[in-house]
């Protein structure tokens, strides 16, 4: 076994095993936070298959608000289960994205008028969400109703947080797989190339709208997916913490500060930023309201401006320098 | 529905407009001249907001003197801005540059959190209402209107008539070949950075005439702000202004007749839809 897979696998056991681990009273919370991580992983895993290739959504919120209040609404108003309820979810994240995918490409909407576009519509879901307020809940958010008991699988809901760890950790190991998956695929060539010049691209045979649309439908049901686990695992939806600009421009963050074209990179990125403001939390609890905010926002614009390539992408060119053969000239 | 109500929320909407005019054609210039949204720039509305609530409401300032120190406060976070966050990045990939100013909303939002709380503040001004026809047109209007247009015109003339405001729109024309002219381009930064804020604490002390002041004011009108100047056309200064007053409209008329959020979700599919339809803004020359 190679290397790589060795560290990868012994890593995985790590994983498989923390929940059992004693750790007095604390494995709740350190359980919490590990579930955090790994579904907001798994949504800027999400978000990432678009960024990478230039399409820079400034608007995930509205996939995520989308997936979450789908099946959230059908379960409290008609018992429909969850499991139906995220197929559904995805649904019509997927037609979303189609409906705006199919013009935007088509039209040539790209960069800073396609981010703010997608800005746009991750407003639009939010302002819905609160203008509809006698039946989405507003503002004060939409609790999920409670199955009656502490384990359901049929509502999803389980008060053991290890059901949700191993199964945030499923997702999060799947969003691997699939970017990977993207990452060898000849798709991947052609979105590069489409990212790079788009009319050459064209003039070379590729169906630049059909790659971009592809992209944006799997990124956007994969969001929705994540935002459908949230939902199930806090058993609230809320439109500023599931769609808007704030929960948008967070995952943006996270995954450009882990480093946007690896692998890990949103990981590192989710890990570091969730670590940040638990912290800050935990420091400033609430005595003084705001400030864990205002570090973290503070902190967020001395690392874009001094770690342009991501902690992930910066400490990765640090090694490859260090690795390279004194003997070959650069 | 009474058209008379129609008619208040037309002309209501025209008169919101003119303000919305001065924030759109603030971070029009921004952006043609530096190639970078300020995702943070109503964020600077809403300090100069609070420095003229804290003057003319705590201090006792007359509320013509707070607003001048708006101006000045705009002015200066402007070139603040400009100099901490911007020129650090200005070779930046543009999305950096979008976190930048994103995390600078955070910042700020957060800031004003932990020093003022989340409560909404009122700059209380009793003014008269004028009744023409029937419809009630309040001075806390109508005064944000004509300011705002006049310094519109005042903007005009300065880009136009004056030594650099014409080197500002040449630096939006073309940004390389002005450092070929022999013109600094750091001064001119700065300068459209200055404008851009006063415009914004302009702003500030014409919308508190009719809004509350809270940190999350940003959230309110930001999106907004973008919107109006991607349909007017990225950096297109006429293209803002029209837009300002379509979008005003739209949100005034929606709201009489339906719901003042739902007045807001219209504008946004409307803008939505104009993307598709002319997606370098509704002045665009047809490719």
């Amino acid at each position: 076994m190679s290397r790589g897979r060795l560290v990868a696998a012994v890593l995985l056991a790590l994983l498989l095993v923390t929940p059992s681990v004693p750790m007095g009273g604390m494995r709740q919370y350190v359980l919490h936070v590990a579930i955090q991580i790994f579904i907001w992983s798994f949504i800027g895993q999400a978000w990432s298959l678009m960024g990478r290739f230039g399409l820079v959504s400034l608007g995930h919120g509205a996939f995520l608000g989308v997936g979450a209040y789908t099946s959230a609404l059908l379960w409290n108003f008609y018992s429909l289960t969850p499991w139906i309820g995220a197929l559904l979810a995805v649904g019509a994240a997927v037609a979303l994205a189609v409906v705006l995918g199919i013009p935007c490409f088509r039209f040539r909407v790209i960069g800073h008028y396609f981010g703010l576009v997608t800005l746009a519509v991750g407003e639009v879901v939010r302002l819905l969400i609160i203008a509809e307020r006698d039946w989405t809940g507003g503002s004060l958010g939409l609790t999920l109703k409670t199955a009656g008991s502490d384990w359901s699988v049929y509502a999803i809901q389980f008060a053991d947080k290890r059901v949700f760890y191993y199964a945030s950790l499923a997702f999060f190991l799947a969003g691997l797989w699939i970017w990977d998956r993207v990452d060898r695929s000849m798709a991947r060539s052609a979105l590069e190339a489409i990212g790079e010049d788009e009319t050459a691209a064209a003039s070379v045979g590729i169906r630049v709208t059909r790659f971009k649309l592809g992209i944006t439908v799997a990124s956007a049901g994969l969001t929705a997916l994540g935002g459908v686990l949230y939902a199930q695992y806090i058993s609230y939806v809320n439109p500023d913490t599931l769609s808007g600009i704030g929960v948008s421009l967070k995952i943006v963050f996270a995954v450009v500060l882990g480093g946007m074209y690896s692998l890990m990179g949103p990981l590192v990125g989710t890990a570091l930023t969730t670590a940040l403001s638990e912290g800050l939390r935990i420091a400033f609890g609430l005595k003084l309201l705001g400030m864990a905010e205002t570090i973290y926002g503070l902190l967020l614009i001395i690392f874009i401006i001094f770690l342009p390539s991501g902690i992930y992408g910066s400490i990765r060119d640090a090694l490859r320098r260090r690795s390279l053969d004194p003997r070959i000239s650069a | 529905m009474d058209p008379i109500f129609l008619a208040e929320a037309a002309i209501n909407g025209i008169l919101l407009g003119g303000v919305l005019a001065l924030l759109a054609l603030g971070l029009n210039l921004i952006f043609g001249v530096l190639d970078i949204v300020w995702i943070a720039y109503v964020d600077l509305v809403m300090l100069c907001m609070y420095a003229v609530y804290f003057l003319s409401v705590v201090y006792g300032w007359p509320i013509w003197a707070a607003g001048l120190v708006s101006l000045a406060a705009g002015a200066l976070l402007g070139v603040a801005v400009h100099l901490l966050i911007i020129s650090p990045i200005l070779t930046s990939a543009p999305i950096n540059q979008l976190l930048a100013t994103g995390g600078l909303l955070f910042f700020l939002q957060s800031a004003a959190t932990f020093l003022w709380t989340t409560d909404h503040r009122s700059v209380r001004l009793s003014l008269p209402s004028f009744e023409i026809a029937g419809i009630f047109l309040p001075a806390t209007r109508i005064i944000p209107f004509v300011i705002s247009i006049v310094a519109v015109i005042a903007l005009y003339v300065f880009l136009t008539r004056t030594y650099i405001g014409t080197a500002i729109r040449a630096v939006s024309q073309d940004r390389e070949a002005m450092s070929l002219m022999g013109a600094s381009p750091q001064r001119i930064y700065i300068v459209t950075s200055a404008v851009g804020g006063l415009m914004a604490g302009l702003a500030a002390a014409l919308l508190v005439f009719q809004y509350s002041v809270h940190p999350f004011f940003g959230g309110q009108f930001g999106p907004l702000t973008f919107m109006i100047c991607v349909l007017g056309g990225l950096g297109n200064m006429v293209g803002a202004f029209i837009a300002s007053f379509i979008m005003s409209e739209v949100i005034a008329i929606g709201g009489v007749v339906i719901s003042t959020e739902m007045g807001y979700v219209i504008a946004f599919v409307i803008f939505i839809v104009m993307m598709f339809v002319r997606p370098g803004g509704i002045l665009a020359k047809r490719e």
